[in-house]
């Protein structure tokens, strides 16, 4: 009885055999030596010349190995399948190096009294041990805060708008919110610095920066909304409905609590695109180097804001300063994103 | 339950009817396929029927000259029928021949549908739920639905799901706990969730879901429950109980099942429709008790479809 049972070994007859790896793995050094062949023998120099001749010597290995292993169906879909793993590879290369470079040069300034301490009296130059970026954080914080609070109801209640109330001019929302998500952010900026600050007569402040932003993240939070609430089956609004509940009943109570998710989602996605942009604090916040805790006047900083000064001082110091603050603008984006994630699952599991 | 009902509304939506045209039905669609008749007509005769009761005049639904169109396509013509209190209707009829749409004219679902027009009555209780002025969610808590596929709503856990409805309409009560045992019992999932009640309803089986979604249509106390096709996603035992659930429930309430599965019209209906599309609107070619449909229908029509000639 137990014998039989040992007999029968779970195995894994689709998986690659020892010989079919071998070949692949010849094929992956043939590609790899042909390259370095070629590129020393050939007027093809640098990593340039070598990247497109990898690229080109992996693609003609995968297939002619495949076409002699099998056919030519058999080939295409070798060479196809190259090719999407190189277009990955570009995209994760290209975002590894931008956080190794982010690492490298702003983790060595980091430290935690960075976040007790301000540059109201510590120049640019001087070491990075002295003065910090605490009021970037603070900035950047109500800027962000702001700009959620004003965003969020008005992007969400325009993905109502088109997807559940389908009135009249849905069509024509949702066209002018797509034509919004194309607007340069500089334009943003220059918008209400025309209006809120030139025609109102407002000075620089956090609020203006919060308002330029909204402008901003509206467009995003409206369209991920919307598509989010356009995958809530249409059952599901029909089983509220038919319990006797109205319209608005419905949607509150079944279709954004089963889009809930989806909807952080699009709150995350709408501060993604704003938290970085510069333009348009440049316009209306002002900039600061001293802490301001008054979002509604005053000049504020932001960290784009202390990344952009920095860089433009151009001292070793002020240049490993702005590093410093793109290494700390990640690191707590990251920190927000995993908490609003955490917080934000889905509850109850769905068939 | 006659089937050429006479009494066309008079009403704001007269205008439309006057240009329906009745057409000839075509036997084109016939096949041959040796049926189960006798079987059929066994099953409807051998089961107890509540057809004793009478029917109290002026309570109940009752469709009277129903039309219904999407955009220019006709799909329902004149379909008039009543579903009396403590019955059981079953509609059955080919895909595509109006059965679904007509029951969703019945708690005015069928508004939702964009394109969708309408001609005719629906009474509860003698007064026409297409009245102006009348309170659209009050109708919908008197007719209650039961979709085709388990619709539980995902974000509640099982006691949410059942009390869901009571929340959506804004209605309060003291003993909620009370509620939420007789509706599933009454919908025969009490045994089965009774410890679970704090999960949410996606982790129920699909048998189990839709007993769920009929404990959260009772909740609200309707009067007549809809059912479109409620078991055709459901394995044979899950059906069984819905089955069964659906006897115990007609004796308080009137109930109208959607079902192209014969066995289960002739096991839990008192009443049949037969609905039939010949590529035109959907019309009522036939309606009376279901032993009368099974085992005498008087038309041809009727009979090839319960014996499995076509359809």
């Amino acid at each position: 009885m137990s014998q039989a049972l040992l007999t029968a070994k779970p195995q894994y007859p689709w998986k690659l055999t020892p010989k079919d790896l071998l070949t692949d793995l010849a094929g992956a050094v043939f590609a790899l030596i042909s390259t370095l062949a070629i590129v020393g023998f050939s007027p093809l120099k640098g990593k340039l010349g070598f990247a497109l001749t990898l690229i080109v010597m992996s693609i003609l290995t995968a297939t002619v190995i495949s076409w002699v292993r099998r056919d030519r169906k058999a080939a295409i879909n070798s060479s196809t399948t190259v090719l999407v793993y190189i277009a990955a590879s570009f995209v994760i290369i290209a975002l590894a190096s931008v956080l190794y470079e982010i690492i490298r040069l702003g983790a060595p300034g980091f430290s935690l009294s960075i976040f007790t301490k301000d540059m109201s009296q510590t120049a640019s130059d001087m070491p990075l041990t002295e003065g910090g970026l605490l009021h970037a954080v603070i900035g950047t914080g109500y800027l962000v805060l702001f700009a959620a609070l004003f965003a969020t109801p008005i992007g969400i209640l325009t993905a109502l708008y088109i997807v559940e109330v389908k009135g009249r001019f849905a069509g024509t929302v949702r066209f002018f919110v797509q034509a919004m998500s194309g607007v340069p952010s500089i334009v943003a900026g220059l918008f209400i610095f025309a209006f809120w600050m030139i025609q109102l007569g407002n000075a620089y402040s956090g609020l203006a920066g919060c308002f330029a932003l909204t402008v901003l993240m509206i467009p995003t939070v409206a369209r991920t909304a919307e598509e989010v609430l356009k995958l809530i089956p249409q059952d599901l609004r029909e089983a509220g409905l038919a319990l006797g509940a109205t319209q608005w009943r419905t949607v509150a109570m079944v279709v954004i609590p089963a889009a809930r998710s989806g909807l952080i989602t699009a709150v995350i996605l709408g501060i993604a695109r704003v938290v970085g942009e510069t333009a348009p604090l440049l316009l209306t916040i002002g900039g600061a180097d001293a802490i301001n805790l008054n979002p509604t006047s005053g000049n504020m900083s932001a960290f784009p804001y202390y990344v952009w000064k920095n860089l433009l001082i151009g001292s070793e110091n002020a240049v490993s300063r702005a590093w410093l603050g793109v290494f700390v603008l990640m690191i707590l984006v990251l920190i927000f994103f995993a908490l609003a994630r955490y917080f934000g699952a889905a509850k109850g599991s769905r068939k | 339950m006659s089937n050429e009902n006479p009494t066309e509304s008079k009403g704001n939506r007269e205008e439309e009817m006057s240009q329906v045209t009745p057409k000839q039905a075509s036997g084109s669609k016939t096949t041959s396929s040796p049926g189960a008749t006798r079987s059929l007509s066994e099953v409807a005769a051998a089961r107890t029927t509540n057809l004793g009761k009478a029917p109290q005049p002026g309570s109940g639904l009752e469709a009277r000259g129903i039309h219904a169109w999407f955009g220019k396509n006709h799909v329902l013509e004149d379909i008039s029928m009543e579903f009396a209190t403590g019955t059981v209707t079953a509609l059955i009829g080919p895909s595509g021949c109006g059965k679904s749409t007509f029951i969703r004219t019945l708690n005015r679902m069928h508004e939702f549908i964009p394109t969708a027009a309408l001609a005719g009555q629906v009474l509860l209780d003698g007064k026409d739920v297409y009245e102006p002025g009348v309170d659209v969610t009050k109708i919908r808590l008197q007719v209650g639905m039961v979709f085709q596929k388990p619709n539980p709503f995902p974000s509640m856990t099982i006691r949410e799901n059942v009390l869901s409805g009571l929340k959506l309409s804004q209605i309060k009560i003291s003993n909620p706990d009370e509620l939420l045992e007789s509706c599933l019992r009454r919908a025969g999932l009490w045994n089965e969730v009774k410890d679970r009640l704090d999960e949410y309803g996606g982790s129920l089986s699909g048998g189990q879901q839709q007993r769920l979604c009929i404990a959260r249509s009772l909740a609200v106390n309707p009067q007549v429950l809809l059912m479109d096709e409620p078991c055709s996603a459901l394995d044979p035992g899950s059906t069984l109980r819905i089955e069964q659930t659906i006897r115990e429930l007609s004796d308080s309430m009137s109930i109208v099942i959607v079902t192209h599965n014969m066995q289960q019209a002739a096991r839990v209906s008192d009443y049949t429709g037969f609905l039939l599309s010949d590529g035109g609107p959907g019309r009522l070619i036939e309606s009376s008790t279901t032993v009368e449909i099974f085992t005498n229908p008087k038309e041809k029509r009727t009979e090839d479809y319960v014996s499995g000639r076509f359809g």
